[in-house]
């Protein structure tokens, strides 16, 4: 119970789309707080406002249709209702869609909490011609109801006036009245439920119809933390059941849906539909077998085009700002480790982090927008049957599509899914999608390996085929991965797609940027700060241990060449050295040497040390892999259309002096960075999403390993065959 | 008395459910979705791939996979004169032609 100190607790609680964050955004005004529910990643946003006089404490709880529960996300409305009963609670009902809302309605009101329905969309109500007699539903349901129109602030006085007048009455529980053989088989569970505790705020007759609705039957299975005396006593309940001939979850739902009914029948009255609505006029065309698909895939190309072109300019002045700091603290210092640690390790790291927020702020608007408009339904209706062949939910597209863009936003899209399993395996799946940081990489080695005049059939330039080879090869691995993954490490059967179409409705601004911002500021500070810390480490096996002797041999050219040299010719030699001793530095550090030491398992792929501390150095973001190899190869800071490091690596060559990037060579390098989580903001990222290191470590390890096969394969088959070995 | 699976019939059919079988997860959603004995259910449209499918039930816009609404067993209560609702349904009354919410698409 809330205690003296603390503000009574309110629950917003309602479905889906039925206007629940819009209310909660309006009675909240500036005073949301965003914090976490424990254990799972599901957003915990609350907020301390005034309503008749009393300080509450508003929390929304996330849109459910029932407070039956299989997995931890779904537990959240039930933990919410009954494991820290609050004063009050409102439950947020679609008044177009009545009688599905006040089945949960229903299932509140039994725990016993002091409930008042919002009955929300009343405007849509109306104008379908619906008539609701608001007193006579609520003197049917016996609960209050206050009309809202949510979304212009209609009704909130009633409202908050009702939540000061419920928030002081004590606990009542309405049980559900069942059929008495019904009766007789819940009140043996009821039993067991009672003799093992546990059972605070609401009775045991409600945790065993909870129990009775939730729990998993033989060779199921479901994530909920309960007493083994649970379970066995529902396993049982079910054996009598099925020997009396009845059906228990068509019997506890038959009943509430038949109080809901009741109630509905006698309070609301239709008058006859003039016409289609304006949801099923626009449907006709955004879900037309030709239509239909043609405004998908413009839209879809909106979406990408976000994250790939219009985050571009703001993603540039980042890199140009961080860039100029880094410059700043170099210029400005005096030359030593803590100048470097400032400047390549912690200006380095928050560029690294700031740098994803345009193309996070961007993707979720626009996701956000679809979502909230009813289109993001329509998109996974249109596109299931494809993704469903994978194993994949319809609403997965999105994220797999932008993660052609970049795995970062991408995983945090996979929010828009409700199932866990569908998340994870999404989640798991998209950082082999190929993303624009695994472009300029592609772009170097095609550029070192092929000429612009090589052909295949006399047609295909040989560069433009590798690199669409390399993005149908990450299609096909990412489909292969979800669909492998549901056979396996996800394992159960595909979801089914349980899908509401919602009718369309103009987004709220407030709400867009609300949500866009939440997701923004969960990225900085908890994928951020990880995402900081490991390039700071990564700097440090760059750096260190650092090489006297090259040191000293530098300073010693220096001079050499200040005492015959002048002038332009001096600074040429000048920069020479520090590119020179760059190479050996980074050869020294500990990258280098772990470079090094794994480049016997590097040989098999046509790889040596050099390309290992390139992919040592990609894993801080993968196009810092030709950065890395511009220091390596002695070239200083280049880009992928470099000249300089192109020539370096053209005429490079193994120990034993047979060429280093032949054609070859250089297609199972791209396979392997096609196939590789090189990026550990990805990782991070994972880890935030899934709320454990052991997603993103099973990521890291299946993709290394996948990435190793696949590039060995290459290299070694194509040897065998005598392809482009030289 | 002929049931038929919901996800086998033609789009614009209206059938009021019967009983509700599958997995019991799935039911028990299914069953808390509002889909009860008595329920009538609209089939609005297929997606433009053939699968899944659009109901119109209570209020509201369902969409499911043809294999999960074969668990929904109806029995076709009325048709639009578009689509014969099939030989088994010859059984019943015969089909009412309704002109509210017709949809243009085939099944």
């Amino acid at each position: 119970m809330a205690t003296a100190t603390a503000a009574p607790a309110v629950l917003i609680a309602g479905n889906p789309n039925a206007g629940k964050t819009t209310l909660f955004n309006k009675l909240a005004g500036t005073k949301a707080r965003t914090g976490n529910y424990p254990g799972v990643t599901v957003d915990r946003r609350s907020a301390r406002i005034d309503v008749g006089g009393m300080s509450v404490e508003l929390i929304d709880v996330p849109g459910t249709y029932s407070l039956a529960a299989t997995s931890p996300e779904e537990r959240i409305a039930v933990d919410a209702l009954l494991a820290e009963p609050p004063a009050a609670a409102v439950v947020v009902v679609d008044a177009t869609a009545l009688s599905r809302g006040l089945y949960l309605a229903r299932q509140v009101v039994e725990t016993g909490v002091p409930t008042v329905v919002g009955l929300n969309m009343m405007d849509e109500a109306r104008a379908q011609g619906l008539e609701i007699d608001v007193p006579a539903l609520a003197e049917n349901l016996g609960v209050r109801v206050v009309e809202l129109v949510a979304s212009r602030g209609q009704g909130l006085d009633e409202l908050r006036r009702v939540i000061a007048k419920v928030a002081r009455k004590p606990w009542r529980e309405r049980p559900l009245r069942l059929p008495e053989l019904v009766e007789s088989v819940v009140s043996d569970v009821e039993r067991v439920v009672r003799e093992t505790g546990t059972t605070e705020g609401a009775s045991a007759r409600v945790w065993a119809l909870w129990a009775l609705l939730s729990l998993a039957g033989v060779g199921e299975r479901d994530e909920n933390d309960v007493p083994d005396a649970w379970r066995a006593a529902v396993a049982k309940a079910r054996v009598d059941a099925a020997t009396l001939g009845l059906d228990l979850e068509g019997a506890i739902i038959g009943a509430r849906f038949a109080r809901v009914d009741a109630a509905v029948d006698a309070a609301v009255r239709r008058s006859p539909a003039a016409g289609p609505t304006k949801t099923e006029r626009i449907d006709r065309v955004l879900t037309h077998p030709v239509f239909g698909l043609v405004v998908f895939a413009a839209v879809m190309y909106v979406v990408f085009e976000s994250i790939y072109g219009w985050a571009d300019p703001f993603v540039g002045a980042i890199e140009d700002a961080v860039a100029w700091l880094q410059e700043l603290v170099r210029t400005g210092l005096p030359e030593g480790t803590f100048r470097d640690l400032l400047a390549d390790g912690i200006v380095a790291g928050v560029g690294n982090v700031v740098v994803f927020v345009p193309q996070i702020a961007l993707l979720f608007l626009l996701i956000n927008f679809l979502e909230d408009s009813g289109y993001l339904a329509r998109v996974a209706f249109v596109i299931d049957r494809v993704m469903r062949s994978v194993g994949l939910h319809g609403k997965a597209f999105v994220p797999l599509l932008s993660g052609c863009a970049c795995a970062i936003p991408s995983v945090m899209a996979t929010r828009t899914l409700e199932k866990r399993s569908d998340r994870l395996v999404t989640m798991m799946a998209l950082p082999l999608m190929s993303c624009s940081a695994r472009l300029p990489v592609y772009v170097l080695v095609i550029g070192v390996v092929f000429a612009g005049s090589d052909r295949v059939f006399g047609v295909f330039s040989a560069g433009a085929l590798a690199l669409f080879a390399m993005y149908v090869l990450s299609v096909v691995a990412t489909l292969g991965a979800a669909a492998v993954m549901r056979r396996t490490v996800v394992k159960g059967p595909v979801p089914a797609l349980l899908l509401e179409l919602p009718p369309y409705r103009l987004p709220l601004v407030r709400n867009l940027l609300g949500t866009t911002w939440q997701r923004v500021r969960s990225f900085l500070v908890d994928a951020g700060t990880v995402i900081l810390a490991l390039t700071i480490v990564l700097w440090a096996l760059l750096t260190f241990p650092r090489d006297p002797a090259a040191e000293a041999q530098a300073e010693r050219r220096r001079e050499a060449a200040a005492a015959y040299l002048e002038g332009a010719d001096l600074e040429a030699e000048y920069a020479a050295v520090d590119r020179q001793l760059a190479s050996s530095q980074l050869a020294h550090s500990a990258a280098g040497r772990l470079g090094k030491a794994i480049e016997p398992a590097l040989e098999p792929l046509g790889m040596d040390w050099r390309i290992g501390i390139g992919v040592i150095g990609a894993f801080a973001a993968r196009e810092v892999f030709v950065s890395t190899l511009g220091m390596v190869f002695g070239a200083g800071e280049v880009d992928e259309e470099d000249p300089g490091l192109r020539a370096r690596l053209r005429s490079a060559t193994h120990a034993d002096g047979r060429p280093l990037m032949t054609p070859l060579a250089g297609v199972s390098l791209m396979v392997f960075f096609v196939l590789a989580a090189q990026c550990m903001s990805t990782l991070a990222v994972l880890k935030r999403e899934s709320g454990s290191w052991k997603w993103p470590v099973f990521v890291f390890a299946y993709m290394t390993v996948l990435a190793y096969g696949a590039s060995f394969l290459v290299y070694q088959v194509g040897s065998a065959l005598g392809w482009g070995t030289a | 008395m002929t049931l038929r699976e919901l996800g086998e019939l033609p789009v614009g059919t209206e059938a009021a459910v019967e009983r509700v079988e599958g997995p019991r997860a799935l039911r028990r959603r299914l069953l808390e979705m509002g889909l009860l004995p008595g329920t009538v259910v609209r089939i609005v449209r297929r997606a433009p791939m053939g699968d899944p499918l659009e109901l119109r039930l209570r209020g509201f816009s369902l969409s499911l996979r043809r294999r999960d609404a074969n668990a929904i067993r109806v029995r076709a209560a009325a048709a639009t004169s578009a689509e014969p609702v099939g030989a088994e349904a010859t059984a019943e009354p015969a089909p009412k032609a309704r002109a509210a919410e017709r949809t243009s698409l085939p099944a």
